[in-house]
């Protein structure tokens, strides 16, 4: 992505922040200005939780242009313990070690690189909970 | 509204075609659909695509399209619904006949997705979901639908065999089509021993990266059956969204705007499932294919997977699936295939489909999926000879 | 040194990746017979001093219990920033928070880079400049194959966040002192990928000279004797040189094994003595003394008396602790070592 699309979502991609609607009360990852539900036009920005659990994955063995160095990758749909989902990459776990229901932990890691020159890429993946 | 009809078809061959440039493939697939028609003068052009602008770096497809097919003048545009773009550019096409300010009008598709390696194209069919934080995380878009496969093995207890012998019987019909990508027939054994390209999906459950275009002429049903004896009507013309990301809906099991694209087209034609003779489902991935049995109504949820085991989906089952091959076996062109569909079922109902010919092919329901159900485009069709 | 007011730790915490090699795998593809590791740590593909040092300040900020906002400072010492020319600080700032009203930057000081960090924070507190300073030692050391530095390389971070001293705060800083000299016993130059060192030079003139001469000169300053430590840790490049210095100052191994971890983690270069003394922190009761004395090539050593509190004991199990991080491993092979460590031209 190019660095102001980056920089523009920097806060969002570090600190797992999403969006809850004031009048409804639903949350969303990734953020956005009008609720689906209710239609309302009042929503801020929240901290989610970071723990949650997978709710299914994939092993990802063809992977998009950027993303070769890191392949196989497992990405997974973990709903977070306030129910909101959000999709991510597992990371330090293998992925005949990964199933539907194991309890995961938010951290920051390296997304991509664009080559050695460009910008480094972080956001948030999710990890196996070692304590 | 005026009543719609298909007067003509045309369309290339599928595959890895080289020597053809995406100008090339459309205007075959245009000339020949007039050729058919037996028309020259057309006054609207919509051409479904998705990935020019990333693949060829070319966009304002209209007007290029429409000058190269020697028309330069003519309302034109590109159509752009992810993979279905060629079942919204048939949308477009049908509301600018049905509102009268068109009467001719051609609507076709063309994807050229051999330009580039397979990583750019990877990247380039992501396009279909979220960039800036689902495909940010590494998401494939064969990733996404297998993190639905998954669940839906795990939620139903379904063997994952069941649903992927769905692409059995595509490559069963694409034997007879002599445009489709792969003439071969493949057995469950091949299928399950291919690669995974995102577990659980198989090499073999995915259709695969093609070139290819096709187009139709649209006009009223009263000039089209002064054109030809062969005249499909349009009885039902819908499309709807759904969260683009599948991590946003509450079911990701269901794809919603199949659900509510078809029951406005049944609505339209006054139909039901039972009387629907033959189905073209967006069968990009086996899983896909099963759902859609689901979301179309003629299974219940969770039990799609039992009309391709007992064999219902075969050419002689209860109810015919992609009886030209499907996306998996007579080819995926992405902006073309929602026209392709079409040319398949008009073929079934015109009676030309060769060995592929099913008794009983009145009426077809056509499903155009683009992304993971982010846009559904449902057709239906009805031979009015 | 003492700043103008007193100066204590309010959080600490570190982050060790949990891919590791053991020294004999090394020891198989070179056919050396010294390995003067067990094993040490590396990081997995998509990890860098960046993503490090976060998941240490993170830990810090969990047993410091405040909100991030209020820090007024961030300081990196590493060796291996991510990026020759843009500060590692700031991403670290944004991820945990503490942006945009702070100071921020990368430092530079070979392995004392992380005490650096350490010393510069304490000054800013200690002078009310800052109410809040969070100090980060950090590395992903490259080893060059075949050599005798490639067994021990390896990458860890620690975090500290320093505040005025309080009955929250868990340990408060006695006093400090530096040692240094020009003395090039291990460098790297601008754009070469593996450092450069002087094998044996690397010991008495360099090592030695320095965490002896500091730890002496602390003493001296703050009027106490070794005797009057409980614990002690000093920059770990190997096991021997650190028990070797412990020896000549008069230390006891019992005082210097809870702070040993190179043997599991290698030397983790900015953070060695940092995650040293996290180790020590982890057990150790209020009113313990610890020495702690770094040692960076270049050359120098800053040495810290450290003063346990009350507040240890509250704040200790808030977060991970340093072998909670050693137990996690997954032992890797030379071959995936030298793809997760960049060591192969793709």
């Amino acid at each position: 992505m190019s660095v102001p699309r980056y920089w523009r979502g920097i806060k969002y991609h570090y600190r797992l922040i999403g969006s809850e609607c004031l009048s409804c009360g639903k949350r969303y990852y990734p953020p956005r200005k009008v609720c689906p539900i209710c239609h309302s036009r009042n929503l801020r920005d929240v901290k989610l939780p970071e723990r949650g659990k997978v709710l299914t994955f994939t092993v990802i063995r063809v992977p998009p242009r950027g993303y070769e160095k890191y392949a196989p990758y497992v990405i997974a749909i973990v709903e977070l313990i306030d129910g909101t989902r959000v999709l991510a990459q597992l990371t330090d776990i293998e992925p005949e070690e990964v199933n539907i229901g194991i309890e995961v932990e938010a951290v920051l890691r390296k997304i991509c690189e664009n080559g050695e020159e460009g910008i480094i890429q972080y956001g948030i993946k999710f990890r196996p909970v070692f304590t | 509204m005026r009543r719609v009809a298909i007067a003509g078809i045309g369309y290339t061959k599928i595959g890895e075609l080289w020597e053809r440039s995406l100008r090339d493939l459309f205007v075959e697939a245009a000339l020949k659909a007039m050729d058919d028609a037996g028309v020259d003068k057309v006054e609207a052009l919509y051409v479904g695509n998705m990935m020019s602008g990333s693949l060829q770096e070319q966009e304002h497809l209209g007007a290029l399209l429409a000058s190269h097919i020697g028309r330069p003048g003519i309302m034109a545009t590109k159509v752009e619904a992810a993979c279905a773009s060629g079942g919204m550019s048939l949308h477009q096409a049908y509301l600018a006949v049905a509102s009268g300010l068109y009467d001719m009008v051609i609507a076709g598709g063309v994807e050229k997705m051999t330009d580039k390696l397979t990583p750019d194209v990877t990247l380039s069919l992501a396009m279909a979901d979220d960039r800036e934080y689902v495909v940010y995380s590494g998401a494939t878009f064969v990733g996404l639908n297998a993190l639905i496969y998954r669940y839906y093995m795990h939620k139903f207890d379904v063997k994952q065999e069941d649903i992927a012998s769905f692409a059995v019987y595509m490559h069963e019909n694409a034997c007879n089509t002599p445009y489709a990508q792969y003439r071969n027939p493949i057995k469950l054994e091949d299928i399950l021993r291919s690669p995974f390209i995102a577990d659980p999906i198989h090499l073999l459950e995915c259709a695969p990266i093609s070139d290819g275009a096709a187009a139709l002429v649209i006009t009223t049903l009263d000039r089209a059956k002064k054109l030809t004896d062969t005249p499909v009507e349009i009885i039902a013309s819908s499309a709807a969204t759904d969260y683009l990301s599948i991590h946003e809906r509450d079911d990701i099991l269901t794809l919603r705007a199949t659900v509510v694209a078809s029951k406005e087209a049944y609505g339209q034609a006054k139909l039901e499932p039972k009387d629907i003779d033959l189905l073209e489902v967006h069968d990009a991935f086996t899983i896909l294919g099963v759902l859609a049995l689901e979301d179309l109504g003629f299974a219940k949820k969770g039990e799609g997977y039992l009309l391709v085991r007992e064999g219902e989906i075969a050419r002689d089952g209860k109810i015919p699936v992609n009886t030209m091959g499907g996306l998996k076996a007579r080819g995926h062109p992405v902006g073309a295939t929602g026209i392709f569909q079409v040319i398949d079922a008009t073929l079934q109902l015109r009676g030309e489909a060769g060995k592929n010919q099913i008794s009983k092919a009145e009426t077809a329901l056509l499903q155009s999926t683009g992304g993971v159900g982010g846009t559904v485009v449902i057709h239906i069709l009805k031979r009015r000879d | 040194m003492r700043p103008s007011r007193e100066v204590g730790i309010i959080g600490y915490g570190v982050y060790i990746p949990m891919y590791r090699i053991k020294g004999e795998e090394i020891s198989r593809i070179w056919k050396s017979s010294t390995i003067p590791v067990k094993e040490k740590s590396i990081v997995g593909p998509d990890e860098d001093s960046v993503t490090m040092a976060i998941e240490a300040a993170k830990n810090a900020l969990k047993r410091a219990k405040i909100d991030p906002r209020d820090i007024g400072s961030i300081r990196i010492g590493t060796e291996s920033k991510p990026y020759a020319v843009k500060p590692s600080a700031t991403i670290i700032a944004e991820a945990l928070g503490i942006t945009p009203v702070s100071l921020a930057a990368d430092l530079e000081f070979a392995c004392k880079a992380g005490t650096e960090a350490f010393e510069a924070s304490i000054a800013l507190v200690g002078s009310n400049m800052v109410n809040y300073a969070l100090a980060i030692g950090v590395d992903t050391a490259q080893g060059r194959p075949r050599d005798a530095l490639e067994y021990t390389a390896g990458c860890g971070a620690a975090a500290y966040i320093l505040a005025p001293k309080s009955y929250e705060t868990i340990a408060y800083i006695e006093g400090s002192y530096s040692y240094v000299t020009d003395t090039p016993d291990f460098w790297r130059r601008e754009g070469q990928f593996y450092p450069m060192h002087t094998g044996r030079f690397t010991g008495r003139p360099a090592y030695f000279k320095h965490i002896v001469e500091a730890a002496k000169g602390l003493m001296e300053n703050l009027g106490l004797k070794i005797s009057d430590f409980d614990y002690v840790v000093f920059h770990q490049p190997n096991i021997k040189f650190p028990m070797t210095a412990a020896r000549i100052l008069g230390f006891k191994v019992d005082q210097l094994k809870p702070g040993l971890l190179c043997g599991e983690i290698g030397n983790t270069y900015a953070a060695s003595t940092l995650i040293g003394l996290a180790g020590i922190l982890d057990i150790a009761k209020p009113s313990n003394r610890i020495l702690a004395v770094s040692f960076g090539s270049g050359a120098g050593s800053d040495a810290f008396s450290i003063v346990v509190q009350d507040a240890i004991e509250s704040k200790r199990d808030l977060a991970p602790k340093v072998l909670d991080y050693v137990k996690r491993r997954k032992y890797v092979d030379y071959a995936l070592y030298a793809v997760y460590r960049n060591k192969i031209r793709t």
